[in-house]
């Protein structure tokens, strides 16, 4: 590659186009695709085998879907069963245009509100499918028992979310992302019983395979370490699915549970995958803040106590550390309402997170100080008891304050609950054409691992939606097209590039183990969290960023040098298995400042600083990044190469968000 | 608060496995167990030990990936979690003692870590509904009353953390298996199956090595979920039934 370096840090290459979106109009599209895929006889499909990296959602949903149609599938996930992974903890609900409530809602109300959520960065044709298949989604989890809230007359109630104005949200109480995921299991579970699906828990994948058999390169397999005996084993296959969620863990705090990773895509990408826009990330502004440095993650509260609770700070920094309920209403700011009276404190999320933030950055934060600064606001019920009366409250929000209760040990009846924002979604991933197959042939991402649907920004309650509609209903009307040119001549084991990729993973655990140096991993985790929360977080500063990219890469050359791992690789080893992910965070962090730099403008839930309103709003540039920053691995030690996939929006008009 | 935590140690499976005692010094109300746990293991491996293997996730209460036995309790004092149990539970002084789940169907991996894959198995064996996909009616074409609707979330919350299991003196999984089968039992979906799920379920659950209910209820007492004892009662009643249909 010699294209010129740029700013130092990458170079520019080719642009990419979707090929394999049909060019019909858009409501006749994913018709068309289906119709146009070709189909797979029922008895092949037995010789085809197929791999799907995680059981969220995403993962589990397509195992199913696949297993059930006859293909043999390999399922692999990191947790001891496929129940647990990550998409169980998601909360408010899942969106579907079912427009049960009659209030004129409809699939293109749900594309048009998705899209512009996304601060027009997502593509047209993905956004438009999934509001087409989410009507289905409901329909096949309510056929598998999925426990949806319901109403008196035995239908199925929905209330509305995330500032939209129809009700289309379904719910299971504050456990959607539960239920949901256990729909999905129990449908994996039964094809495991039948056969078709065989299950490897506590696997983790550690490399792509991919092989050229004269063809060009595609996607063959992988490599997993058995996280309970260490053996290194070799997976093959005709063809590959990611399904291994987002990399919020890079942040080290979030929402994310404790093993969420980037590794499955970061070694594709290592492998020729594209990433696409690294540096949207979804920042939560109704999290429970730090309370010390032994913290270990973060807890969502649900958005919802947006709709009662008033947020404020005191006016002055000398009232931060009083007793809140002794400082008089006068001498309160209650800055969402001040600054933004048409919406108050109900903003969208990415606004309220950032004032959050512009008032502990002022040195009016409140609770414990975390380092140097109070990193909480308040967000109050006061009034609201007042109003309603304290059973209407504990009625409406009762478990969210016995959860509040339970973590901090404060009442949130007698005192104002504290909350920060937290990283919580990353809008990123892996690249994908509108089949849902990556830059690498026989490489397909689902779910929160690729980047197609959300934009810059996610909008509530889409994320669960997209899940399963890729796996339930996309990706297996999509693959098929792949694997009906196979089955692909059979991969021999001692095939040089299968080879190679067994030996970079011995080799890379060897290296772990034997570096025994001075710090803990995790040590280096907080470390790299930190500079991508300072520097690549709410707010990002051309200045900020170049410095965590020198910051992120010594910490980086220190890691392969001081980390110390203790254990071996042949048992259960938690160290391990956190410094492989480790390493790889250490990698994506340094791609997520490129982006964040190379994109100088504001969307969603990326701030640049140097691009805002004059009252302090994001400022989009849509004349200069109307496009997807899809990054190609340059190779090591080497710049990443920055291809562009034009967006265009043909069926939405696009329009400057404005909440003032 | 400094602490004396007493922990189970064990290397694999094939290990026998012993206690230690490691002294904890300067641990904060506000920390939940297992951050204790992390900052005991921090500490290990500055000393060069390898620090303590155990379970979680989401830390959210939702996962059911943690759970060890704390002085004797499943989940320790208060009813939840262990991630969400608080060190405010202890006092200044006091000695923990930390095992694993006990039971002969969960075998020790390491440490406080235990397999359960028995309960995915129990899962296999019938745990579900046969919808195959895309083909669902519409959601709307089946209502399904408030109460059996409310009646079966309510035994959809089990977490198959393994609480009751360990809390069982016969080590049987009646509340994990009797909560799916009433979830499932509830609805006009899950009727076809109703039978042969519990007679699958139920066998598999013997083949897995899981004691019998003799109705102790320290499973319930044990749950962070607080499924009630009755979900028993409705697994056997369906048992019973399925046996009248001479199934
Ligand atoms: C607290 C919280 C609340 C949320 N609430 C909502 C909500 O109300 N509505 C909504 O729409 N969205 C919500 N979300 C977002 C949503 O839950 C997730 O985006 C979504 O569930 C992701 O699903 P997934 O299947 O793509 O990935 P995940 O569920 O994260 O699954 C990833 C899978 O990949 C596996 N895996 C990862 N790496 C590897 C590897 N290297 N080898 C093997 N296996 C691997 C894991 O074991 C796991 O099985 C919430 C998120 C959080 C954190
Ligand atoms: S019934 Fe309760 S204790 Fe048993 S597995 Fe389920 S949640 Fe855990
Ligand atoms: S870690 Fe998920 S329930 Fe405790």
């Amino acid at each position: 590659m010699n294209a010129p370096l740029i700013e130092g840090l990458y170079r520019e290459g080719e642009p990419i186009a979707d090929s394999a979106a049909p060019d019909v109009p858009i409501d006749r599209m994913w018709t068309q695709r289906q119709f146009d895929a070709k189909l797979v006889n029922p008895a092949n499909r037995r010789k085809l085998d197929v791999i799907i990296v995680g059981t969220g959602l995403a993962g589990a949903s397509a195992g199913a879907t696949l297993g059930e149609a006859g293909y043999n599938v390999k399922s692999f996930c990191y947790q001891d069963s496929p129940r647990r992974a990550h998409s169980i903890a998601a909360q408010g609900g899942i969106n579907a245009a079912k427009n049960y409530k009659g209030d004129g809602d409809s699939i293109y109300r749900l594309f048009y509100d998705t899209t512009k959520g996304g601060d027009y960065r997502s593509r047209e044709s993905n956004t438009y499918r999934l509001a087409e298949v989410s009507a289905d989604i409901i329909d096949q989890c309510v056929a598998q028992g999925v426990p949806f809230a319901r109403e008196y007359g035995g239908l199925l109630d929905n209330r509305s979310f995330g500032g939209v104005q129809v009700s289309r949200t379904f719910y299971a109480r504050g456990q959607t992302g539960q239920q949901l995921l256990i729909g999905a299991y129990q449908a994996l579970e039964r094809q495991i019983g039948a056969g078709t699906v065989k299950m490897y828990s506590r696997h983790e994948m550690l490399e792509l395979i991919v092989i050229d058999d004269g063809a060009g390169p595609r996607a063959r397999g992988i490599i997993a370490r058995d996280m309970v005996t260490g053996e290194i084993e070799t997976h093959l296959a005709d063809a590959v699915v990611l399904a291994s969620g987002g990399y919020g863990n890079v942040y080290f705090l979030s929402t994310n549970a404790m093993g969420c990773n980037v590794t499955a895509s970061w070694r594709a990408h290592r492998k020729g995958a594209y990433f696409a826009n690294p540096c949207y990330t979804q920042i939560h502004p109704t999290c429970i803040p730090v309370s010390g440095d032994h913290q270990s993650k973060l807890t969502l509260m649900s958005e919802s106590l947006r709709n009662d609770g008033r947020i404020w700070v005191p006016k002055r920094i000398e009232d931060c550390e009083k007793d809140p309920r002794e400082i008089p209403t006068e001498d309160r700011d209650y800055y969402l309402e001040r600054l933004y009276p048409a919406f108050g404190n109900l903003v969208p999320r990415d606004i309220a997170s950032r004032q959050a933030k512009n008032m502990c950055d002022e040195g009016r934060g409140v609770g414990p100080k975390v380092g140097d600064f109070r990193r909480g606001v308040y967000l109050d019920f006061r009034d609201a008891i007042e109003r309603l009366g304290e059973d209407a409250v504990r009625n409406k929000y009762g478990n969210l304050f016995d959860m509040y209760k339970q973590i901090t040990g404060e009442d949130p009846y007698q005192v104002p609950m504290r909350i920060y924002p937290a990283v919580h979604y990353t809008m990123g991933g892996l690249w994908v054409d509108y089949d849902l197959q990556s830059s690498i042939p026989g490489l397909f991402v689902t779910g929160e691992a690729n980047f197609s649907d959300h934009g810059a920004n996610r909008l509530g309650a889409s994320a669960l939606m997209q899940g399963l509609a890729d796996g339930y209903f996309v990706l297996p009307n999509t693959i098929r097209n792949y694997l009906a040119d196979g089955p692909y001549e059979p991969i021999d084991p001692t095939h040089p590039a299968v080879i190679e990729a067994q030996d970079s993973v011995e080799s890379r655990i060897q290296m772990l183990l034997g570096i025994s140096g001075e710090r803990s991993v995790d040590s280096f985790h907080k470390e790299l969290g930190h500079i991508m929360w300072e520097y690549c977080g709410m707010e990002r500063t051309e200045e900020g960023l170049r410095k965590a990219i020198d910051l992120i890469r010594s910490l980086r050359e220190e890691f392969w040098r001081n980390v110390r791992v203790l254990g071996s690789a042949d048992t259960l080893n938690q160290s391990l298995e956190k410094a492989g992910r480790v390493a790889d965070f250490l990698e994506l962090g340094e791609l997520m400042c490129i982006d964040a730099l190379h994109r100088r403008e504001s969307c969603g839930g990326h701030f640049r600083a140097e691009s805002q309103t004059e009252d302090g709003e994001a400022l989009r540039n849509d004349d200069e990044f109307l496009y997807v920053g899809g990054w190609e691995w340059g190779g090591e030690g080497e710049s990443p190469v920055l291809h562009k996939e034009t967006l265009s929006y043909k069926f939405i008009e696009l329009k400057q968000r404005s909440y003032k | 608060m400094n602490l004396t935590l007493k922990i189970w140690r064990q290397s694999g499976p094939s290990d026998k496995g012993g206690m230690a005692t490691y002294p904890i010094e300067g641990v904060s109300d506000d920390m939940s167990f297992l951050e204790m746990l992390d900052v005991l293991n921090e500490g290990l491996i500055a000393e060069g030990e390898e620090p303590v293997a155990f379970d979680s996730d989401c830390r959210e209460g939702i996962c059911g990936t943690c759970g060890v036995m704390i002085n004797g309790e499943a989940h320790g004092p208060e009813r939840t979690t262990t991630c969400q149990l608080h060190m405010r539970s202890f006092r200044d002084g006091d000695e923990i003692v930390i095992e694993p789940w006990r039971a002969d169907a969960f075998p020790v991996i390491k440490d406080l870590v235990v397999d359960r894959g028995a309960f995915d198995r129990i899962i296999q064996s019938g745990g579900y509904i046969s919808a195959n996909t895309g083909s669902a009616p519409d959601a709307h074409a089946t209502p399904v009353p408030k109460d059996q609707a409310d009646r079966a979330f309510m035994a959809a919350e089990c977490i198959s953390c393994g609480a009751c299991v360990a809390a069982c003196p016969n080590g049987s999984a009646s509340l994990f298996m009797g909560a799916k089968i009433t979830h499932l039992g509830e609805f006009p979906q899950g009727q076809p199956e109703r039978d042969a799920r519990v007679q699958s379920m139920s066998a598999q659950h013997d083949a897995e090595g899981f004691g019998g209910c003799t109705n102790l209820g320290e499973c319930t007492r044990a749950c962070p979920k607080g499924i009630p004892l009755n979900v028993i009662s409705q697994m056997n009643g369906d048992l019973l039934r399925s046996l009248r249909h001479g199934r």
